[in-house]
């Protein structure tokens, strides 16, 4: 079976010369949720925006099998849905509806079918109150629910959330983390929050100085202090992942 | 605050004209605004009824006169420069409170100014009961090269950022004791106008980058469906009709 999404050799440099990506290698199986942990400027969302032709660098991805060139971006950004870091950038419509709309309506799709994707989208995340609301006007909770519900609008293969948690009180994370468990597609989620990629992720990749340097079963990973510790990553104050001694 | 919305001229009402198709009411302000600029300008009473003619449209949209009158403040610029000419021009001289003036300066003069506030005007309500997401599908809808309109929308888009950096920036120094009243005052604003810029620009990158991500191509879907019926074209055609017969009428009687 084709991995679901698979990065290699992957490189990239800023216009300034920073090397962001420094041969990421990366494969996600299909239907598996994979956290995407590092410290900050390790280049995770960098390469979040290669995995669907947003930067190019060199090397390569595929999704579902099919490697991404300059023929097949089109398809390849309906197969991998992006939520973005800040969800203010992410929606840009006058209205939460208008906005889901906004993806499918460019592949073409109207009428009553684009209205039930648009509703199917925000039930997904729980969030058809929404609809009708100005996004500027939505708490961050509510702001993300309508952003995930933007991407999943397109129907992906995969999606890549870019720390989904910023911004979200306790509550908040939780009820997050059980709305994307229900979801039954493949997922990248790229945080600094453990103990969500520890609820919501069977297994974790960690990446520091533009390359993949860890992973591994999401306990193990976080169950690893030295392996934390050289990452500058930690779990929260007498937080433990596993039963197994650390 | 999202990046984008065209909530910064936009006021949330419900009037028939905030709900008739964008591509008829952009139709209908350009033909306005046409009829007005080809008006000779010794025509004055026209000019007048032309600025009844757009009152009554914002009246109408339940838009408040003020607000139309502080957001039309942008033409000054265009008020200063009109000013000079009575004084610059050349031609036979007029005495006006004492003071000679040329002729053709002071009738060049009233015709910017005119001509300036009256599509000032006719701007403000278009974007006070279209949001700009609408106005551009309505220029699409007119046939206008998809490239001018999303070049208008990145325009608009980027005009906005810079308000909301502008409005982030001001809460960031008035946290930290600094509260310009007047923009004059803004020293530290204008001393962080790079700043200002950059923040703005990548803001608008990274909106782009989601809208690539979401397969945009350059030409914003149409996303309300309802197409104009007749009787939208009627009441749209109400405003430039009314112009037009004013200005034949113009016509008939000087
Ligand atoms: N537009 C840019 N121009 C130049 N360098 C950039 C740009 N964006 C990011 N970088 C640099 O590239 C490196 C990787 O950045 P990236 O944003 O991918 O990190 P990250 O892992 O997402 O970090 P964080 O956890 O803080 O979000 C950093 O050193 C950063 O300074
Ligand atoms: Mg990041």
């Amino acid at each position: 079976m084709t991995a679901a999404l698979e990065a290699h050799a992957l490189e990239f440099r800023y216009p300034d010369g920073r090397m962001a990506l420094d041969g990421v290698e990366l494969v996600v199986d299909r239907g598996h949720r994979v956290a995407l942990l590092g410290p900050n400027g390790a280049g995770k969302t960098t390469l979040a925006l290669h995995l669907n032709g947003i930067l190019r660098g060199s090397g390569s991805v595929v999704i579902g099998g099919l490697e991404l060139n300059d023929e097949n971006l089109a398809e390849i950004r309906r197969r991998v849905g992006l939520v973005f870091q800040d969800a203010n950038d992410q929606l840009f419509m006058p209205t939460v509806a208008e906005d889901v709309a906004f993806g499918p309506a460019n592949l073409g799709i109207d009428g009553d079918l684009l209205d039930r994707r648009v509703e199917e989208a925000l039930g997904r995340v729980d969030a058809m109150a929404l609809a009708p609301r100005p996004p500027h006007h939505l708490s961050g909770g509510e702001k993300r629910s309508a952003a995930i519900a933007t991407a999943l609008a397109m129907e992906p293969q995969v999606l890549v959330l870019d720390e989904p948690t910023s911004g979200l009180d306790p509550q908040g994370r939780r009820e997050l983390a059980e709305t994307l468990r229900t979801l039954d597609v493949t997922m990248l989620v790229i945080t600094h929050d453990l103990p969500f990629a520890l609820a919501l992720c069977e297994k974790s990749v960690i990446m520091d100085d533009g390359r993949v340097v860890a992973e591994g079963p999401t306990k193990e990973v976080l169950d690893n202090e030295n392996l934390l510790r050289r990452h500058r990553l930690e779990m929260p104050f007498g937080f433990r992942a596993g039963s197994s001694p650390g | 605050m999202g990046a984008g919305h065209a909530h910064a001229l936009y006021v949330h009402e419900h009037s028939l004209v905030h709900h008739l198709p964008p591509q008829v009411k952009v139709a209908s302000a350009i033909a306005f605004v046409i009829i007005v600029a080809t008006t000779p300008r010794e025509d004055v009473w026209a000019f007048v009824a032309y600025g009844a003619a757009i009152g009554s449209v914002a009246l109408f949209s339940r838009i408040e006169l003020r607000f139309v009158l502080v957001r039309m403040l942008g033409i000054l610029p265009f008020i200063a420069f009109a000013s000079l000419l009575p004084f610059v021009a050349s031609g036979e001289q007029v005495d006006v409170f004492g003071v000679a003036m040329s002729r053709s300066g002071l009738w060049a003069a009233w015709n910017v100014v005119a001509k300036a506030s009256l599509g000032a005007a006719t701007s403000i309500v278009l974007a006070a009961t279209t949001e700009v997401p609408d106005i551009l599908a309505g220029l699409n809808k007119l046939k206008v090269p998809a490239l001018f309109t999303s070049i208008a929308g990145f325009m608009v888009r980027y005009l906005e950022l810079m308000v909301e950096e502008i409005g982030r920036m001001r809460v960031a120094m008035a946290s930290r004791g600094y509260d310009p009243r007047w923009i004059w005052q803004a020293r530290p604003i204008a001393a962080s106008t790079g700043a200002l810029f950059i923040r703005s620009y990548e803001r608008g990158e990274r909106v782009y980058d989601a809208m690539l991500a979401r397969g945009y191509t350059g030409e914003m879907p149409d996303l309300r469906r309802r197409d104009p019926s007749r009787r939208d074209w009627v009441v749209g055609s109400l405003l430039p009709a009314s112009a037009l017969i004013v200005a034949l009428l113009a016509r008939v009687i000087t």
